[in-house]
């Protein structure tokens, strides 16, 4: 579905991204993690069309995506979450949705957008009332509504990044099952750029390890978190992290490889 | 909008419609339709400002309306009903080389304020230096036909003037209304927010903000033509520069930025306390009325952003809720 080739990101003298490729299949989670700075973020705002890569290819759907500008990409069935969440506080929840949902897919039919602001906001768990404001909302519920936004675009491939940064342990749960839920009930492949290990281990299907701008190790969830170059670079000294996430990915009945 | 919504604005407009058969004092009524007028002007420069577009271009989008359809008149016979057509899109072509650009390269903010700027101090320039068919900075005269005149978008009694307003005044209205329930406000809210935010929602940032800068120059050079049109007096200083721009920008703070009658409050209260400097000071008084909108710009924006109408909106507003 997507296939990224000898990706390079340039700002001046530094590489951000240096030479990455990969491959994302129809329907899986690709788990994406890395220590801050390793280039993460870069990617995905690559792939997003936020700026365009120095050189590499990025192909979606078969299409050269490289070089579109963001509304085009989207258009073409990329969605995306911000690290922090973004609302429009001078629109209220629900138009915050419809937006996305009109000029995401629905062009021309404000009563499709509507329907699929209403779908997108039923699937996160937020209510569809059109009066609501987003000043309410506290850390999770931004975070639903910034999922909401970036369905209601009606994507095929959905970037998630770090979404669940700033969430206690049962909401991260819950934020983990709905990425599992999205991808089972409505067939978008995901790519979850994330911190928390632990969680990210339990329901995505590959991960992809970057540090320093390179990919340094790519697989199942228990072949990655027991490769030496990981735990030397991304757990640092903390073995007992590595241990537990490790354990958590084997553990019987949660990750499905 | 439903009936009881709409009720009240039909009853308003009729009664405005109705005035000028019962009350015709000629000053009182020139008052009036140079409110209207400069209604009209002022919500054109909203359609942008109001979605954190400030631009203090707008002087040069009248400049061009005003002078344009003037110019066509005397030097080539080109009636005011073409001639006005080809300024506003000449004011268009002016908007799109200073706004693509811009919207392009994500030239925001103060730096958006700065460029639009210069384009009001080009305008100005162009108009000065080519005093020989524009009349410089001592002003241009549109030849006058004698008594009304259809073709030549003349006409001598003001009521007649007046009614040519109002009907463009509403016409303003109507646009505001109609870009307030599209969807395209819903993006242009967005844009003003976050642009990176409004891009990952789908939005095409720069064509949405091209959009509204054309609807607004559009509208502002026909606001120009107009006045050029009543007058039959146009200067560099009352339909072009920085100076209009300002007062502009003024009026509709003063007023109430975001909404629809925002800018006609501005006008009223702009105009009205030209006329009352010029009326009590007389010549001693030029100039004052830049003095006092400087002071007044700066009080608003520190004690009611909202402007006036704005402010007491929602002083009702909240007083019905408690």
């Amino acid at each position: 579905m997507l296939v990224v080739e000898g990706l390079v990101k340039r700002f001046g003298g530094f590489k951000a991204v240096n030479n990455v490729s990969f491959k994302v299949d129809q329907g899986e989670i690709l788990g994406l993690i890395g220590p801050n700075g390793s280039g993460k973020s870069t990617i995905f705002n690559m792939l997003s069309g936020t700026f365009p890569p120095t050189s590499g290819s990025m192909t979606f759907d078969g299409a050269e995506i490289s070089g579109l500008p963001p509304h085009r990409i989207i258009n073409r069935g990329i969605g995306r979450t911000f690290q922090i969440p973004r609302p429009f506080h001078r629109l209220t929840m629900f138009e915050n949705v419809a937006l996305a949902g009109y000029f995401g897919q629905c062009r021309h039919s404000r009563a499709k957008a509507d329907e699929a602001a209403e779908r997108a906001l039923a699937m996160v768990g937020l209510p569809a009332d059109r009066s609501m404001s987003v000043d309410g909302l506290g850390a999770a519920g931004l975070k639903k509504l910034e999922l909401a936004k970036a369905l209601a675009t009606g994507p095929k491939l959905l970037l998630a990044d770090e979404s669940l940064g700033g969430l206690d342990d049962t909401e991260m749960e819950q934020a983990a099952d709905m990425l599992r839920k999205i991808r089972d009930e409505l067939g978008i492949t995901i790519i979850w750029v994330e911190h928390i290990m632990g969680v990210l281990m339990r329901v995505v299907d590959r991960v992809m390890v970057l540090d320093h701008g390179e990919k340094i190790s790519e697989g199942l969830p228990s072949e990655v978190s027991s490769d030496p170059r990981v735990i030397e670079v991304y757990l640092g000294t903390d073995a007992d992290a590595t241990q537990a996430a490790a354990a958590q990915a084997r553990r019987p009945g949660a990750a499905h490889a | 909008m439903t009936l009881r919504q709409i009720a009240p604005w039909i009853a308003g407009m009729i009664a405005l419609i109705a005035l000028p058969f019962v009350y015709r004092d000629p000053y009182h009524l020139h008052i009036l339709i140079l409110i209207l007028i400069w209604s009209f002007a002022y919500t054109s420069w909203s359609m942008m400002g109001r979605f954190g577009l400030v631009s203090l271009g707008h002087g040069g989008f009248m400049g061009v309306g005003a002078y344009v359809t003037a110019l066509l008149w005397n030097h080539l016979g080109v009636s005011p009903w073409l001639g006005i057509p080809v300024a506003m899109t000449a004011a268009a072509a002016l908007a799109l080389i200073v706004g693509y650009p811009c919207f392009r390269f994500r030239i925001t903010g103060h730096y958006f304020v700065l460029v639009t700027l210069a384009l009001s101090g080009i305008v100005l320039q162009v108009i000065t230096a080519t005093r020989d068919y524009t009349g410089g900075s001592l002003g241009y005269t549109p030849d006058r036909t004698k008594g009304s005149h259809l073709l030549a978008l003349q006409f001598d009694d003001k009521v007649t003037w007046y009614l040519i307003a109002l009907g463009v005044w509403a016409l303003g209205l109507v646009i505001w209304r109609w870009v307030d329930a599209s969807m395209d406000r819903y993006a242009l809210e967005a844009i003003s927010e976050d642009e990176d935010a409004a891009a990952a929602a789908g939005v095409n940032v720069t064509k949405e903000k091209l959009k509204i800068t054309l609807i607004s120059a559009l509208m502002t050079a026909f606001a120009g033509a107009l006045y050029c049109q009543y007058q039959m007096f146009i200067s560099p200083d009352t339909v072009s520069g920085i100076s209009v721009s300002l007062q502009m920008v003024f009026a509709v703070i003063v007023g109430g930025l975001y909404m629809s009658l925002g800018p006609t409050i501005g006008a009223i209260i702009t105009i009205l306390l030209a006329e009352i400097l010029r009326i009590g000071f007389g010549t001693r008084a030029v100039g004052w009325d830049n003095l006092v909108y400087g002071v007044l710009l700066v009080l608003f924006i520190i004690f009611l952003p909202k402007g006036i109408l704005g402010s007491l909106v929602e002083r009702l507003r909240t007083q019905r809720k408690s």
